[in-house]
């Protein structure tokens, strides 16, 4: 089954109506045991990245999430839970997230409205995640920071917010979205079935 | 490109929506859920549903329709009316909305917004107004926000412009501006107090009240500076669907969201 993880992050309920919707068979969990067993894990998340390795290191999940990780589960992090994947973050002082996926968490610069709230476009890279979904599709996007990697190679969908951004990363077993695919109409829901059915499967 | 969005807002009393139910042929006119699907697959790109009920026992069927929608519906959700406290906005949230939408209980207790930005993140929190023009012909516009505008508009003595900001920096992450000078009119948004604001706030600024053609979004979103657009009767009586509005304004260059319908 599908560990999603809950560390009172607010889009939980809609992560796990969506995932449930597409069919997958899931459980929500704060414990590290169930996270061991679980078949593929989902970290969803909205807020800051402080407070959810706050929150995630109060419930002692960290290091299961990185063995987890390493041992090669399926994983999906969605918004803030793409974002704790970088090594630090800049939101609110410097500090150290996951580090599981090279980079760092950056504020958007510039004169634009911040959040980016509304749907923007993803290009694609090729990638059994966007199986069924146009290239250029719109996701919707609540953030106002994003994840700034050195290595491209990870980058499967780039958006422009006044600088082009990953809004998608993968590598391996790790898959990771910025935009809210529970919130994302009829492409948000064929990414989380395709995650469901081809990549957690 | 971020995409300008187009927000249908649904009323909804004791659990059935009581305008819009003419846009679309339906099996039942006022079920929110099959409304709300209805919207999403004509392009909606957001849905508000403002809770109009006067009991509190009827708040709870609110509750009710929330988490029906948000099992069917997939897409953002924000719900308005009667909300008062961070245990009412935890309530909406909890049932499936994204965000809440407060208006005369903030103007009550500023520290609502604060206190629902700090717990629930500003993302959630949208703050609605209600505002007047004031000033006397041939003066510089001014603009007052009244409360309580549903049944007797009382006025505040808040300028419009300073609430705005005000709103922003206690934490609400988008402003719902509704000018009750053009709110039933057709006649289009009040464009001057929209960008008035939207100059003056780093968050989305989303317009409402007066729309009645599809230009009248356009003017909102480029005279008006709005990030998006709040219509009730332009959709709910037929004239125009989603998809009519979104193609109007792609033919005018504006951003929209591609879906079935829209080009």
């Amino acid at each position: 089954m599908i560990a999603v993880i809950n560390y009172g992050a607010g889009n939980l309920p809609n992560a796990v109506r969506a995932l449930e919707h597409v069919g997958a068979d899931l459980y929500v969990t704060s414990q590290a045991a169930d996270l061991r067993r679980a078949r593929a894990v989902v970290l969803p998340g909205v807020g800051a990245t402080a407070d959810t390795m706050r929150s995630l290191a109060e419930l002692d999940l960290i290091d299961t999430i990185r063995s987890v990780v390493g041992a090669g589960v399926p994983f999906l992090g969605i918004c803030v839970g793409m974002q704790v994947l970088a090594e630090t973050s800049t939101e609110f002082g410097e500090h150290s997230c996951l580090g599981l996926v090279p980079g760092t968490v950056r504020r958007f610069s510039g004169s634009l409205k911040i959040p980016q709230i509304g749907w923007n476009q993803v290009q694609h890279t090729e990638h059994p995640l966007w199986t069924d979904i146009p290239d250029q599709s719109e996701f919707y996007f609540v953030h106002s920071y994003y994840v700034d990697t050195p290595q491209p190679e990870l980058v499967i969908g780039q958006t422009t917010y006044g600088q082009t951004f990953p809004s998608a990363i993968a590598r391996n077993n790790l898959t990771a979205v910025q935009f809210h695919p529970e919130k994302s109409g009829r492409w948000g829901l064929q990414l989380l079935h395709n995650w469901v059915h081809r990549i957690a499967a | 490109m971020l995409t300008r969005r187009i927000i249908p807002c649904l009323d909804v009393k004791a659990g059935r929506v009581v305008k819009g139910v003419s846009f679309i042929n339906h099996r039942d006119a006022g079920d929110p859920v099959e409304l709300a699907a209805g919207y999403d697959a004509a392009g909606a790109d957001e849905l508000v549903f403002y809770d109009i009920t006067a009991s509190s026992d009827e708040r709870n069927i609110m509750v009710d329709v929330v988490e029906r929608v948000a099992r069917q519906v997939f897409i953002p959700l924000t719900v308005g009316g009667g909300i008062r406290t961070v245990d009412d906005m935890y309530r909406m949230l909890r049932a499936g909305a994204d965000k809440v939408s407060i208006n005369t209980a903030a103007v009550q207790n500023p520290d609502l917004i604060k206190d629902g930005a700090h717990r629930f993140g500003s993302q959630c929190i949208v703050v609605s107004m209600d505002a007047r023009r004031v000033n006397a012909p041939g003066e510089s516009p001014r603009w007052q926000i009244f409360t309580h505008t549903g049944r007797d508009p009382r006025p505040t003595g808040l300028d419009a412009i300073e609430w705005a900001i005000r709103s922003v920096e206690l934490g609400a992450g988008e402003l719902v501006i509704n000018s009750m000078d053009a709110d039933g009119t057709k006649a289009g948004y009040d464009n001057a107090l929209l960008s008035a604001i939207s100059e003056r706030v780093a968050v989305p600024v989303i317009a409402s009240g007066g729309a009645g053609e599809p230009a009248h979004l356009l003017t909102a979103l480029h005279a008006g500076k709005a990030d998006a657009v709040l219509a009730a009767s332009i959709f709910h009586f037929g004239n125009y669907s989603v998809a009519d509005v979104k193609n109007y304004l792609a033919a005018q260059g504006v951003p929209v969201r591609r879906t079935a319908g829209v080009q």
